[in-house]
């Protein structure tokens, strides 16, 4: 709290001299998350303060939405249909910037704060996502598959949405809070925060990132999964007929 | 108690998992199937990815069938000259079953045609051991005596040419009719991650007409081999064999399988027979209500 107050006041005649809009100082609780065996999932806290010029917050509402991105990646969507009687994969899309995982939460519901322009530009809530979808031509197809990506996400934990959820103090510190599912992709994710005010965002920050990655013994099997798929294949066979042989060992003597 | 699964990317209990493994454990032991046919549908339900559940519940039968196999050779239960032209057989059919499976994955029906195919084959398997089973618990019922088991081949199998002798089956047949047989299991253990056990069985006793007697012991072998080698050809092919996972299934079924031997020696074998049809009728029938069902997912991510 010491050190965050000295920046604090360290920040603020810089702020304050350099330009007119406020500045954002935004952290969050874990740098690094690191998946373990008993890995359930996290929850990650993104908070910060908002500097303003010469120190006074202007009058009205200020709003904060916060967004966890995850790396982004090409995916094919496959719509099963029923045909024959039978539901099977039928049409497919592909989509060439999916983010891994997606969580923006927001003082207040999104439609309230930012105008459909706004949100539009920096990609602010579920629907806005750039997904790049390539393939269909038709526009109500198109929307179709976007929604199911988005919903099958959503029900996944991967993509989420949260208005209300952002404390704002005094209109100067912030505060939310995302959960992350233990099935959540490895990478370099990335924090923003964005300062909203009268539909339009006045300042934003992504300089912050978080790495998710797994460790010790989680990682030594994926990369052996990996790399060392002979050796690895040989150990499950190994590990498997031990163990099996064992318990008929064990048993034979009980 | 909470465990991240690193191949598969999930956090599951490790107690449903050990259970679920004990429960398929006692029906192996039970029945000398090696218990993938269940294993791997229960996994996909539990939320597992298919592939992922495929690929561990072959190296988990793998463990189950092992030391049954043992068992079956100190009784001299085991026709290894058969076994080996069966898994001569499988290991080709595990290659062919990894090019089957990279060519479905790509086309995205991989999910589909491995729920027929476990429809088609429980559903006929299952059927014909129902009546069979149910015929010869009638005919115990009813005190007459058990109607002989035609131990005969099929006639398609006498016809085929330069016949082998395999004594401990006491059988005079080609040798190329167990090794289709044994590539045939080898592509179902790749796909469906299943040994092959409730195919196995049915086509010893009533295609090829081995002797009962070498039947399980023989079927277990081919199951051992097989599976050690679909395990193989998954982590080098489709890197989806999630080492934590096989190990906690295998602490249930190994324990299981025991468990189920065991009990398997106070029951009638026709009751037994009976009680594993039933099962692997109820499996198929989940299966193809499945097909039919608007599935809880319409879309599916792959990614490229």
């Amino acid at each position: 709290m010491i050190r965050w107050l000295a920046l604090f006041l360290f920040l603020l005649p810089v702020a304050a001299g350099a330009q007119n809009v406020p500045k954002l100082v935004p952290d969050v609780s874990q740098r690094e998350i690191n998946i373990q065996s008993g890995f359930t999932g996290a929850e990650m806290l993104l908070f910060g303060a908002i500097i303003y010029p010469r120190g006074v917050a202007p009058e009205g509402q200020v709003d904060v939405a916060v967004v966890l991105r995850g790396p982004t990646r090409a995916v094919t969507l496959r719509e099963k249909q029923k045909i024959a009687g039978i539901w099977i994969n039928a049409d497919s899309t592909d989509f060439r910037s999916v983010p891994a995982y997606y969580a923006i939460a927001s003082s207040r519901p999104l439609r309230d704060i930012v105008d459909s322009k706004t949100a539009a530009i920096y990609e602010l809530g579920l629907e806005r996502l750039q997904l790049s979808p390539s393939g269909e031509v038709d526009a109500a197809e198109q929307k179709r598959f976007v929604d199911g990506l988005v919903d099958l996400n959503r029900r996944n934990g991967l993509f989420r949405q949260e208005a209300g959820t952002v404390e704002i103090t005094d209109q100067v510190l912030y505060r939310a809070r995302l959960n992350i599912p233990s099935s959540v992709p490895v990478g370099t994710y990335t924090a923003e925060t964005l300062l909203i005010r009268n539909g339009r965002v006045i300042v934003a920050d992504d300089n912050v990132q978080v790495r998710i990655r797994k460790t010790g013994f989680e990682q030594v099997v994926t990369v052996m999964a990996q790399d060392y798929a002979l050796f690895y294949g040989a150990m499950a066979v190994l590990v498997s007929l031990l163990l099996g042989w064992f318990a008929g060992y064990v048993f034979q003597r009980l | 108690m909470d465990i991240y699964l690193p191949i598969a990317n999930v956090s599951v209990n490790a107690l449903v998992i050990i259970l679920l493994g004990g429960g398929v454990g006692v029906l192996s032991g039970m029945f000398g199937v090696g218990g993938g046919f269940l294993t791997t549908p229960l996994l996909i339900f539990y939320g597992i990815p298919p592939a992922v559940a495929a690929a561990s519940a072959s190296t988990q039968v793998t463990g189950a069938s092992v030391s049954g196999v043992f068992a079956h050779m100190k009784r001299g239960g085991v026709d290894f000259q058969m076994g080996a032209v069966l898994v001569f057989g499988g290991i080709f059919g595990t290659a062919a079953g990894a090019a089957i499976f990279e060519i479905l994955e790509s086309l995205g029906q991989i999910d589909t045609v491995i729920n027929i195919l476990y429809v088609i084959m429980l559903g006929s398997i299952g059927g014909m051991m129902a009546k069979e089973s149910l015929a010869s618990v009638r005919a115990t019922r009813a005190g007459t005596p058990v109607p002989a088991a035609k131990r005969r081949h099929h006639p398609l199998v006498a016809n085929l040419p330069m016949r082998w002798r395999f004594y401990r089956s006491g059988l005079y047949i080609s040798p190329l009719a167990p090794l289709i047989l044994g590539f045939i299991t080898g592509i179902m253990t790749m796909l469906l991650g299943v040994g092959g056990g409730f195919i196995m069985v049915p086509a010893m006793l009533y295609l090829l007409g081995m002797g009962a007697q070498v039947v399980v012991g023989t079927s277990l072998f081919q199951i051992l081999f097989v599976t050690m080698a679909s395990t193989m050809m998954h982590s080098l092919t489709t890197k989806a064999v999630d080492i934590v996972l096989a190990v906690f299934l295998l602490i249930g079924s190994v324990t299981g399988a025991q468990i189920g031997a065991r009990l398997a020696q106070r029951m009638r074998p026709e009751y037994l027979r009976l009680f594993l049809a039933v099962i692997v009728l109820l499996v198929a029938i989940r299966m193809a209500l499945g097909l039919g069902w608007r599935p809880d997912e319409i879309y599916t991510l792959q990614a490229l």
